[in-house]
């Protein structure tokens, strides 16, 4: 086991803001959902969802579990397509366009465990065949500015739940696609390697800007994180609220978190959480897997 | 060096009292026998010593047929469990005649084999291929079939494609499984191979295990099936020892 080293410095960061790398892809990276419904068979998941979110900015989901939010990130990165209505990702409504145009974080990190951790980071430049000096070459130079120096030929299994989530998020990163699309990245995680994960993201996403469609159970971290907020209904999910999140992505999380305005904000989205959710939310959080980490 | 102790105990204790019950003719007695229908582990290790050469050729005819009928299996199934895995409608088609396949009694087989290929390693091969083929392809293609459904998702979005899913992930996956069923063929590869001796042979363990068997050769026919299990175990021994090697993650 090893100890998470802790990333958050204000060198790191001013190092990582540094050296931000242009938007991908360069042109536009906006997201939009339009009148979008899905279901399996007769079972109806998805109802007439509507959601913006422009490029660059970070769109949470929260909803009850089972609500269709998983579906929901597979629509959009174009792994499925909707019963009806349409995703448009940077311009492209087609499954192949969106799927070129998307990079999913499962919600486990789906590290894999005969690959060191820059050769799982590396992966989609492997797979554009560039070669593999090469490919480590480039995801080096990430490993240093995320504060995953050292860790480059650790397998998988030997890293802690928070760096093997870095890597998870690298890996994705690097694929060098407008849009991220992360299911629950953190949700195996401990409550502090939770909070340090989300500061260490809100870091990232400042000196590599990205579309992200976030979907997380837990509305602190939809707050903390996003720009904009939806709160999706049971299945089959709607949206029952749309926030503004009060300070997306604060350098000082403990103080966002704690500010009355963040406060307020959290009441709402946990009032429309348990008003669309059907009191499926409780039960939800208690039966949450506790964390694969290896804190 | 803890683990092998228990083992390495239980064997000496066996071999030992063994040796101790047909010296003394006591087990001889026991199973109302003439004494030299049953051997002690020392007359049997005597007539391994003496039969040497008699024994190192045939045992390098059968293990051979082992070895060459074992490859092809390995071939087969894990090409078939390839296909299988890529097509369902190969799948669809192959999966049901193969699980009949293996319910077909191969000692039935065998002497139509024999018929077929004559009585050199040509039906050998097919025996000890046809036994084999069933687990590999079977692990093989369940261990395919395990991947993780979001990990094939990721690598969709990081581009890989069809080729690349199945070297960079379903391959490794399937790795372990294959090796299981590797091993459990390589442990019967001995038992069939002597099947297909005694179906029509020549030469070969199986040969041998028959004719010590009609001439009271009581202790050169233990000698016999000794060789066979040790070279089905030294087979086994020797994937267990790849798998070791190759499948690290585990």
């Amino acid at each position: 086991m090893r100890q998470d080293t802790k990333m958050p410095t204000a060198e790191a960061r001013d190092f990582a803001i540094g050296a931000a790398s242009p938007a991908p892809n360069g042109g536009d990276a906006s997201l939009s959902i339009r009148d979008l419904s899905h279901s399996y068979g007769d079972l109806e998941t998805i109802e007439r969802l509507d959601l913006e979110a422009p490029a660059h900015t970070v769109l949470g989901l929260v909803g009850p579990s089972g609500c269709g939010k998983s579906t929901l990130l597979e629509l959009i990165a174009g792994l499925q397509e909707p019963a009806r209505g349409e995703a448009e990702v940077g311009g492209a409504t087609d499954g192949p366009g969106r799927l070129a145009r998307c990079a999913f974080m499962p919600q486990r990190d789906m590290l894999l465990p005969w690959l060191s951790a820059i050769d799982n980071a590396a992966l989609a430049l492997r797979n554009r065949g560039i070669r593999r000096a090469q490919a480590r070459r480039e995801a080096g130079a990430y490993f240093e500015r995320f504060g995953l120096a050292g860790f480059e030929d650790t397998a998988p299994p030997e890293l802690s739940g928070g760096m093997r989530q870095r890597v998870a998020f690298l890996r994705t990163l690097i694929a060098d696609k407008p849009l991220l699309a992360l299911d629950e990245p953190f949700a195996s995680l401990d409550a502090i390697t939770r909070a340090e994960m989300q500061e260490w993201l809100a870091e990232a996403l400042a000196s590599h800007p990205r579309t992200v469609v976030l979907v997380t159970h837990d509305v602190e971290e939809a707050l903390y994180l996003s720009d904009r907020v939806a709160v999706l209904s049971a299945r089959p999910a709607r949206v029952v609220d749309e926030l503004n999140a009060p300070t997306p992505r604060a350098a000082d999380r403990d103080a966002a978190v704690t500010d009355p305005e963040f406060v307020r904000a959290r009441e709402r989205a946990m009032r429309s959480l348990r008003e669309g959710g059907n009191g499926a939310l409780v039960a939800h959080s208690a039966t949450k897997a506790p964390g694969r980490g290896r804190e | 060096m803890k683990r092998w102790l228990p083992p390495a105990l239980l064997l000496i204790g066996l071999i030992g009292a063994w040796q101790l019950a047909a010296s003394s003719g006591a087990l001889a007695d026991l199973l109302n026998l003439e004494r030299f229908l049953v051997p002690s582990p020392a007359e049997i290790a005597e007539a391994l010593w003496q039969n040497r050469s008699l024994l190192a050729e045939n045992a390098w005819v059968t293990l051979k047929e082992m070895l060459l009928g074992f490859g092809c299996a390995l071939v087969a199934g894990l090409g078939f469990a390839v296909v299988m895995h890529l097509s369902e409608t190969v799948r669809r088609a192959f999966y049901p005649p193969m699980v009949v396949s293996q319910a077909i009694p191969i000692l039935a087989v065998a002497p139509i084999l024999v018929v077929w290929f004559g009585y050199g390693i040509g039906p050998k091969l097919w025996i000890v291929a046809l036994v084999c083929f069933f687990p590999i392809a079977v692990n093989a293609l369940d261990g395919l079939r395990s991947v993780d459904p979001d990990a094939t998702k990721m690598m969709r979005t990081l581009d890989a494609t069809r080729r690349q899913i199945l070297w960079r992930v379903e391959a490794p996956t399937a790795l372990p499984f294959a090796f299981s069923g590797a091993k459990i063929a390589a442990a019967i590869t001995g038992i069939a191979a002597v099947f297909g001796e005694w179906a029509g042979g020549e030469s070969g363990l199986g040969v041998l295990i028959r004719l010590d068997s009609a001439q009271f050769e009581t202790a050169r026919l233990f000698a016999d099936v000794t060789l066979v299990a040790a070279m089905a175990l030294a087979l086994f021994a020797l994937l267990a020892l790849a798998e070791r090697r190759i499948v690290t993650w585990r």
